[in-house]
């Protein structure tokens, strides 16, 4: 087989995450501590789980409406109304998908025409660039810096605008940065997409995951942002739910008719478990989820000054459960940080060059890990900063 | 910090240091040492112990008994009286069809039956007393005992 002529060049050319290559070595490497997940620590909540379960011993083991079910709609819009005050229609402004991930992929294919720009804040999550590429589309990254806590900095989103710009994409609490972005830069950016005439496609995933005291601000509550933003949320990170792969989409119905169209042939729907379990998580699930944010604050005030007293600079992180110190000081990169760290003291982060090129002098490091593990993951990158000293 | 944080930490691992409960609870080493001596002084921390598996040594049995109340008392001076045996390992006050449940725990079913017959039922107050003997153990102050390994998550993900 001529696999140059039989393999999509598209795909060919798509690079490897960065994560994938580190992912293979921390794979062989025996008794580390991971800092390196990004998904939580907690087993999904037993009455979510017990949901599921329900649901499995009814015999509900089929299709759902492309929809999804009208019950977890209307549960959606209930719960998207009361934290982001934002009302959508549960019969045609919501979508379920299998994870934000593939809303995003369905949400660009529908927006995007060959040749079209899309903006993105980096250092980002690893898959908005790709995404962009396999909908033909052209990903050009806004780069944030400490200086703005790696906030959007709305002059630099402005200075990268060009007549072919379509789409901007959001990511605030960031993964990986944890940063979050103040209402004030928010409607900055909002003004900015107005004038411009964007798209926002806006991916909230750790927006319940705040720590700062301050209300989660969604850039589709600003006046005039509604009618032009993709609001994407899911289950996985506020409810420790990854592996139910539920996430959705809340926007304008011309978009969501036409994303629906493309779930229909590729997905049909996400699984009748993980839809009944879904319902069960926005409808009791709330006292657990904030127990187990809680936690995460504890861990991440305590990692934060742990990283700080041993050399690193770490900005304290508004949400998410990621901390993203600088290494700078240590004058190596990154990459080889992390891989003497690994192979040193049995520790793993991500270098920051993972998550596109202004990463570098960073590690992300999450710490949705039991205290414990910090506490020994910390002691032994202490040992190791006091040995590149 | 407050009063059932810390309680709460300590009734997951009462072996953490102030030092590690202060981390934890983001306050300082002082305010935990002060707020777990109040809290011992008060009797609100009885003491810590270690839980045990011990399903198969001896035997553990839960005795209902059925008792008398005394004017003025209730059935607190008989409850303190029964707790008093080295052999009782817990006593409750309940609702229902009988007053208090005891466990005691004993070498043997002959050593537990010999305490029900010669110490317990012969107490002025008590009534009846019906015997069940623990079988297995499944879940004891939260903590299961018969879990499997946990699902590892993957080491590395985005």
């Amino acid at each position: 087989m001529d696999w140059n002529r039989t393999l999509s060049k598209q795909v060919v050319d798509l690079p490897r995450s960065g994560i994938r290559e580190f992912f293979d070595l921390v794979t062989g490497s025996k008794d580390i501590i991971s800092l390196g997940v990004g998904e939580p620590d907690f087993v999904t909540p037993w009455n979510i789980r017990e949901a599921a379960i329900s649901s499995l011993e009814k015999g509900h083991t089929t299709y759902t409406s492309n929809y999804g079910l009208e019950s977890l709609r209307r549960a959606i819009a209930r719960y998207v109304e009361g934290f982001f005050h934002v009302s959508y229609n549960p019969l045609c402004e919501i979508l379920p998908t299998v994870g934000v991930s593939e809303a995003i992929d369905l949400a660009l294919r529908c927006l995007i025409n060959p040749g079209d720009e899309v903006l993105y804040h980096e250092p980002c999550y690893v898959s908005y660039a790709p995404s962009v590429l396999l909908a033909y589309g052209t990903p050009k990254a806004v780069e944030t810096s400490i200086d703005d806590l790696f906030a959007l900095n709305p002059a630099k989103l402005e200075a990268a605008i060009t007549p072919r710009t379509k789409v901007l994409m959001l990511n605030f609490p960031t993964n990986p940065t944890g940063s979050i972005a103040p209402k004030e830069t928010l409607e900055e950016i909002a003004k900015i997409c107005i004038k411009h005439d964007l798209f926002v496609l806006t991916d909230e995933i750790y927006s319940e995951l705040r720590y700062d005291g301050i209300e989660h601000t969604s850039i589709a509550s600003l006046p005039g942002m509604k009618e032009r933003t993709l609001l994407l949320h899911g289950f996985s990170k506020a409810f420790a739910m990854t592996g139910f792969r539920l996430g959705y989409a809340c926007g304008p119905k011309e978009l969501i008719e036409q994303m629906m169209k493309i779930h229909s042939y590729t997905m049909i729907c996400p699984t009748i478990t993980s839809q009944e379990a879904g319902i069960e998580a926005l409808q009791n699930g709330v006292t657990a989820m904030q127990e187990m944010r809680d936690s995460y604050h504890r861990r991440r005030d305590y990692i934060v000054k742990r990283f700080n007293d041993m050399g690193m600079d770490c900005h304290l992180p508004g949400g998410a459960f990621y901390t993203f110190p600088s290494i700078k000081r240590f004058g190596i990169s990154s990459k080889e940080f992390a891989m003497r760290l690994l192979k040193e003291q049995k520790v793993a982060g991500v270098p920051g060059t993972a998550f596109g090129a202004c990463g570098e002098g960073y590690l992300r490091c999450c710490y949705a890990t039991a205290f414990e593990l910090l506490e020994a993951a910390c002691d032994k990158m202490e040992r190791f900063c006091a040995s590149l000293n | 910090m407050t009063e059932e944080a810390l309680l709460k930490i300590l009734e997951t691992d009462a072996r953490l240091s102030d030092q590690q409960i202060a981390d934890r609870l983001g306050v300082s080493v002082a305010e935990v040492a002060a707020e777990r001596a109040t809290l011992e002084q008060e009797g609100r921390i009885v003491g810590y112990q270690t839980i045990v598996n011990d399903d198969g040594e001896g035997v553990s049995a839960f005795i209902e008994v059925k008792c008398t109340p005394e004017r003025g008392g209730g059935f607190d001076r008989l409850a303190e009286r029964i707790s008093r045996f080295d052999e009782v390992r817990s006593c409750y006050l309940m609702s229902g069809g009988f007053d208090l449940l005891v466990q005691v725990d004993a070498a043997d079913l002959l050593s537990v039956a010999r305490f029900v017959s010669e110490k317990l039922a012969s107490l002025p107050g008590v009534l009846s007393t019906a015997t069940h003997f623990r079988l297995k153990t499944y879940k004891l102050n939260g903590l299961h005992f018969t879990e499997e390994p946990s699902h590892q998550r993957i080491s590395v993900a985005p």
